[in-house]
């Protein structure tokens, strides 16, 4: 078990309890949780928690922001959905459209990050948000490739096509993904991106190369983020700009990451959980406050405006700024102390 | 000398798209066109490169003040719509000047509450300010829902600056001019600020070396806090008037513009307003030209711009001291 998790334990009781309730919903989904809803809503988190742990490591290990992230994601989804709608269903052009997405994304990051993470990482920052944007418009303009504004929707091969085995396929590979990437920030190479984090100037004094570190988890993050575009676009057979490259995920990645808890793996684990059941089922409870409180007088007219479920973005970013100021390390770290 | 030469890629850029463009008319169009865009996104982003040149701050709302103005224009304009039928110059006159005023009094209000409640707390941390900044424009821009609705606004413009005049054979735009002359006025004021009043020697000499104005007894908090509320109130009127060329407001714009911005204040180098403002006009006329050569390819010929850019000055075209 410790080998298996790279001696990063919990180090809580309760985050551990919560982690081992995650794992076992997650995996016992199809059948505690029955219906199409709550499968996908699991499949979603599974996803997630991958996305969001290779955003950590840019985020929280290495201490850079990135706003590419999700363009990543999206060239693992578009690789996929590509590949499998042009050539046909087949695991030859699987195994093509995984493959190429892969190349293109570590092609990507790496020109990015030579081209910026030398001078500022506020700079680097300022240019992927720039890049990402190009790249949004880039797949609503090559429709005929990427099927522009409605995305594309294909077939898989014949193995994948139950419901279940496509489920624990995804799952699968998201945990064992998910578990590399603990190897890797609890490696040698996960504390020199540590101290870099704690003081660049004294880790480039020490004899570490700042930009080669910087690059090689961009690169790391990048490949993260194309697998779990790839996983989500086999679970949901399509690919579009709203499910992968909208500005809107990048906001709700950072969201995750931030409340979960930066810095360490699990943060992202419990913020994506949280976020995506959250976003799924809070809105349900949203709309009845926001129908019960629709009688008051009309000077208070605000209060079911504010709580609309359209609103629940306000209340997460309040939650947010919350975290930032106060709880830096997000509801892991709370629950380490 | 070389402070001289990214001034001269202007005239070049504008000359070189000539034979491409083919016909001087349509020519005279798009870069009467580019001038205007670029003044308008000159405005949006100057104060976010003050900011940063002066306090090392990199504010990620930014886009927010750009929508707010839009939206305090925007109510102005429809709430008194009425006066702007007689299509007199007066009369549009006294319903844009309200508009144009309500739309920087918001921004600036809205920039002193950041500034006061968000930014304030985590100075000198980068990667916590990137963060607060993008929790404020998420709370705002739902804020902005809940008070105007998430439904675009279309937005009349006054009828004085509508349609066009002939000038030769080419069409110019009323509003794009008025926007251009309404740029050079910002600039020109910001500049005579900048370089003839005691207070733009305490700002210029704050981007050099902070510690020194304070150690010289100047407050330069307080500096600081007035150079933000005018950034956020340029950035406001820039909104607004970006609103009135596109005649709709939504949500989305201010994050939408903003990408252009930072593509500007990356080409001008992080903190130099000059730079800011020869980064402006050269990314309005490459869009303009882009647009009518291969529509399809305009926000990606700004990206390739701002390459290039980096790749000749790499940390922009007037690179500021301590950057």
């Amino acid at each position: 078990m410790k080998r298996l998790l790279s001696g990063d334990l919990p180090r809580s009781k309760v985050l551990a309890v919560i982690l081992v309730l995650v794992f076992l919903g997650l995996v016992l989904a199809p059948f505690i949780f029955p219906g199409t809803r709550s499968l996908n809503v699991a499949a979603k988190v599974a996803v997630f928690i991958l996305l969001v742990a290779s955003y950590d490591l840019l985020l929280g290990y290495t201490g850079i922001v990135s706003f590419a992230h999700t363009m990543f994601f999206g060239i693992g989804g578009y690789g996929v959905g590509i590949a499998m709608a042009k050539m046909g269903s087949g695991w030859g052009s699987l195994l093509l459209g995984i493959s190429t997405s892969l190349a293109l994304s570590l092609a990507i990051a790496l020109a990015i990050g030579l081209l910026s993470l030398r001078v500022r990482a506020i700079f680097f920052a300022m240019i992927t948000l720039a890049v990402a944007a190009f790249f949004q418009i880039l797949a609503s303009q090559l429709s005929d490739f990427t099927g522009g504004e409605d995305g594309l929707t294909f077939r898989l091969p014949e193995l994948l096509r139950g419901r279940l085995t496509a489920y624990y396929v995804v799952l699968a590979a998201a945990t064992v993904l998910f578990l590399a990437l603990l190897r890797v920030v609890n490696s040698p190479f996960g504390r020199v991106l540590l101290s870099i984090r704690e003081n660049e100037f004294r880790s480039e004094a020490i004899g570490y190369r700042l930009v080669t570190y910087r690059t090689m988890a961009n690169c790391l993050a990048a490949l993260g983020a194309t697998a779990a575009g790839v996983l989500y676009a086999l679970w949901l057979r399509y690919t579009g700009p709203d499910t992968t490259l909208s500005f809107n995920i990048m906001i709700d990645i950072l969201l995750m990451v931030v409340i979960g808890g930066m810095g360490t793996m699990y943060g992202p684990v419990l913020g994506a959980t949280l976020f995506v059941v959250a976003q799924n089922y809070l809105q349900d409870l949203m709309k009845l406050a926001s129908g019960a409180t629709s009688g008051i007088p009309s000077f208070l007219q605000f209060v079911p405006q504010v709580l609309h479920p359209d609103r629940w973005l306000l209340w997460l970013g309040v939650l947010f700024i919350v975290c930032v100021y106060y709880f830096p390390s997000g509801i892991v770290g709370r629950l380490r102390r | 000398m070389s402070r001289h030469i990214p001034l001269v890629l202007i005239p070049l850029l504008a000359l070189a798209a000539l034979p491409l463009v083919g016909s001087v008319p349509t020519w005279v169009t798009l870069t009467v066109a580019g001038l205007a865009m670029g003044m308008m996104i000159f405005m949006m982003a100057s104060g976010l490169t003050l900011v940063f040149g002066l306090m090392d701050v990199m504010n990620f709302a930014h886009g927010i003040f750009i929508s707010v103005g839009a939206y305090g224009a925007a109510t102005v304009l429809t709430r008194m719509g009425g006066q702007m039928q007689g299509g007199t110059l007066a009369g549009d006159l006294s319903v844009m000047l309200p508009a144009v005023a309500a739309a920087i009094a918001l921004a600036a209000v809205m920039g002193w509450f950041f500034e006061r409640v968000l930014i304030r707390p985590v100075y000198g941390d980068h990667l916590k300010q990137i963060l607060i900044t993008m929790g404020g424009l998420i709370v705002f821009e739902q804020l902005i829902h809940v008070v105007w609705g998430a439904d675009m606004i279309p937005l009349p413009r006054p009828g004085a600056i509508t349609g066009s005049f002939i000038l030769g054979d080419a069409a110019i735009e009323r509003y794009r001019v008025a926007a251009v002359v309404v740029g050079l006025v910002v600039f020109a004021a910001m500049w005579l600020v900048l370089n003839r009043t005691r207070i733009g020697l305490l700002v210029r000499a704050g981007v050099e070396n902070p510690e020194m104005v304070e150690s010289l007894g100047y407050r330069i908090r307080r500096l600081f806090v007035g150079v933000f509320v005018a950034g956020s109130g340029l950035a406001g009127l820039g909104g607004a008037m970006w609103a009135m060329y596109q005649e709709q407001v939504t949500p989305q714009m201010g994050m939408q513009v903003l990408v252009v911005v930072f593509i500007v204040v990356i080409i001008g180098g992080l903190g130099s307003v000059g730079g800011c403002f020869v980064g402006a006009l050269l990314v309005g006329l490459m869009a303009n030209y882009t647009g009518f050569l291969a529509p399809k390819l305009a926000l990606g010929s700004n990206i390739l711009l701002m390459v290039l850019v980096l790749l000749w000055r790499p940390r922009g075209l007037y690179p500021v001291g301590k950057a």
